[in-house]
């Protein structure tokens, strides 16, 4: 990725007195990150943890099966229906807090609001604990799923509400003045263009559900957490288990946070010529 | 409790157990919300100094500097928030690092909050115009100076918004501490709910908590947001 202002501007090509500093100091940090990585390996050692039993164990067919096949399958499955279901319906609540009827602002303000500022693990235990009193007893995987699509609604109707209003009034004044209603300003003109601008937002919306899915180790769905639950009630290889797994969410996260930024960087090439273009000071990494 | 679950209006020996309930757990209920704060509050407290610290290591001159805090970045904020939760209370004992519960919350929060506050900084930094820095530079201030002096002060005005949501996001955030056992309000109503069966009032009570305070800190950021700005235009002159 191309560097940011704040990579290259702060720092003019250094003189002799700077780069020594600057050699000095990335002695000092090297060091001081050996020492980090040192310490935390004798941690592992000390305690018995680096053994290679307890690491071979996820070169297992099983295993791998377990994790990434029922696992990431499942946190796949939950994530991609989640996002199904919630993003339409974001665009739909979006649709309604702008709109000109005040009951549907009112009703979808308050749904946004309210799913907003509320942790995604109450709503679960809402799901758990609060409905099966009245009766309503889902399955266990949408107990998962039906939180993630209300809390992520929320989220999503935001980003689809700063989508509509990055659209220029322009737009819409032009498209009236061809005497074109409001739906169909909508439809055709503004929502086109705003999808675009919120794409890479989307994926990181997508990175949010993702991890809300881990809750499956709540509600027992057989997602990686909760594969990685069952494992570590067997072998116990806590630390081993935890780790392999978060180096898998990241792993994920980090290449959809990736297609994010390039979309976006792509977007801002086509967009507009206009920009001001950025002189690159910044020594070559 | 009978009427509740007849999905009717509570009746008046319902509405005596929900008071009997909230009366006898008063100080329990406290002792939640209290959880809940210093959660955030420390969380959000360390997430800012370290936040602050790693985005000075990534505009920094200093390879390994700049790798390291990438690589951090890269990890906290991509890591679920629960896994690291799960890792550290489950995980650091393996390694001979005991915590006591509350404060594997705390550090979860700031390790997983810090790597927000991080690209928040950053961005702020990359809204302060490029003429702030040469100029810095032309006076001979040092890097340590001219972000001290002229970058992080401006930039901080730019972050307040984005610092809100961050500070939001530690809050909402705090609650999945519940899920490894640690007493905050949301752990709290569960704890009571399997004692009373009192689903709904337990959740919206917990739920009237994280409301209240995002609201709050959302008001305490507009109110900052005036602020900052009355006084950027007072700092031109």
């Amino acid at each position: 990725m191309a560097a940011d202002t704040a990579t290259r501007v702060l720092f003019d090509e250094p003189g002799p007195r700077g780069r020594a500093t600057i050699r000095l100091a990335t002695v000092v940090a090297l060091v001081l990150v050996a020492l980090l990585v040192a310490g935390a390996v004798r941690q592992f050692a000390v305690s018995g943890q680096l053994a290679p039993y307890r690491w071979q164990f996820f070169t297992y067919t099983a295993i791998v099966q377990r994790l990434v096949v029922d696992g990431i399958g499942n946190t796949f499955l939950a994530t991609a229906v989640a996002a199904v279901f919630a993003f339409p319906l974001g665009l739909v609540l979006a649709l309604g807090r702008i709109s000109h009827a005040r009951m549907l602002r009112s009703v979808s303000t308050g749904w946004i609001e309210f799913f907003r500022s509320m942790p995604m693990i109450l709503v679960v235990y809402a799901f758990l604990l609060a409905l099966p009193r009245f009766g309503i007893v889902l399955p266990v995987f949408w107990m998962l799923v039906v939180p993630m699509i209300l809390v992520s609604s929320a989220t999503t109707a935001e980003v689809f509400r700063a989508g509509i209003r990055a659209i220029d009034r322009g737009q819409w004044e032009a498209a009236q003045s061809l005497g074109m209603g409001r739906a169909l300003v909508m439809t055709q003109i503004v929502l086109p263009q705003a999808f675009r601008i919120v794409l890479p937002n989307l994926l990181t919306g997508l990175v949010s559900l993702l991890k809300d899915s881990t809750l499956g180790y709540v509600v027992s769905y057989g997602e990686l957490m909760q594969q990685g639950k069952e494992l570590v009630a067997y072998y116990h290889y806590m630390i081993q288990t935890y780790l392999v797994i978060a180096l898998v969410y990241v792993l994920i996260n980090w290449l959809l946070t990736r297609l994010a930024s390039w979309l976006q960087a792509r977007m801002g090439t086509r967009r507009t010529a206009a920009r001001p273009i950025e002189v690159d000071l910044e020594p070559a990494q | 409790m009978a009427a509740l679950t007849t999905g009717g209006r509570p009746g008046k020996d319902a509405m005596d157990t929900i008071w009997t309930m909230l009366r006898d757990n008063a100080t329990f209920l406290l002792n939640g919300v209290l959880t809940t704060i210093g959660l955030t509050v420390l969380g959000f407290t360390g997430a800012l100094v370290l936040g602050t610290l790693v985005a000075i290591f990534r505009v920094s001159p200093v390879t390994p500097l700049r790798v390291l805090g990438t690589v951090y970045v890269e990890f906290f904020r991509n890591v679920p928030l629960l896994t690291l939760l799960i890792l550290i209370v489950f995980g650091l004992p393996d390694i001979g690092l005991l915590l006591p519960l509350f404060w594997c919350g705390v550090l979860g929060l700031v390790l997983a909050g810090s790597a927000f506050v991080c690209e928040t900084v950053r961005s702020g930094i990359n809204t302060i115009g490029v003429g702030q820095s040469e100029a810095a530079r032309a006076l001979g201030m040092s890097f340590t100076t001219q972000l001290r002096l002229i970058i992080l002060p401006q930039a901080f005005r730019t972050m307040v918004q984005p610092l809100v949501n961050n500070f939001i996001g530690i809050l909402i955030g705090s609650s999945l501490a519940a899920a490894v056992g640690v007493s905050d309000i949301t752990n709290v109503t569960q704890q009571l709910n399997i004692r009373y069966a009192e689903a709904v009032v337990l959740f919206l009570i917990a739920g009237a908590v994280y409301l209240v305070f995002a609201l709050g800190a959302g008001g305490v950021g507009a109110w900052l947001e005036r602020l900052v700005t009355r006084s950027r235009i007072g700092g031109t002159r």
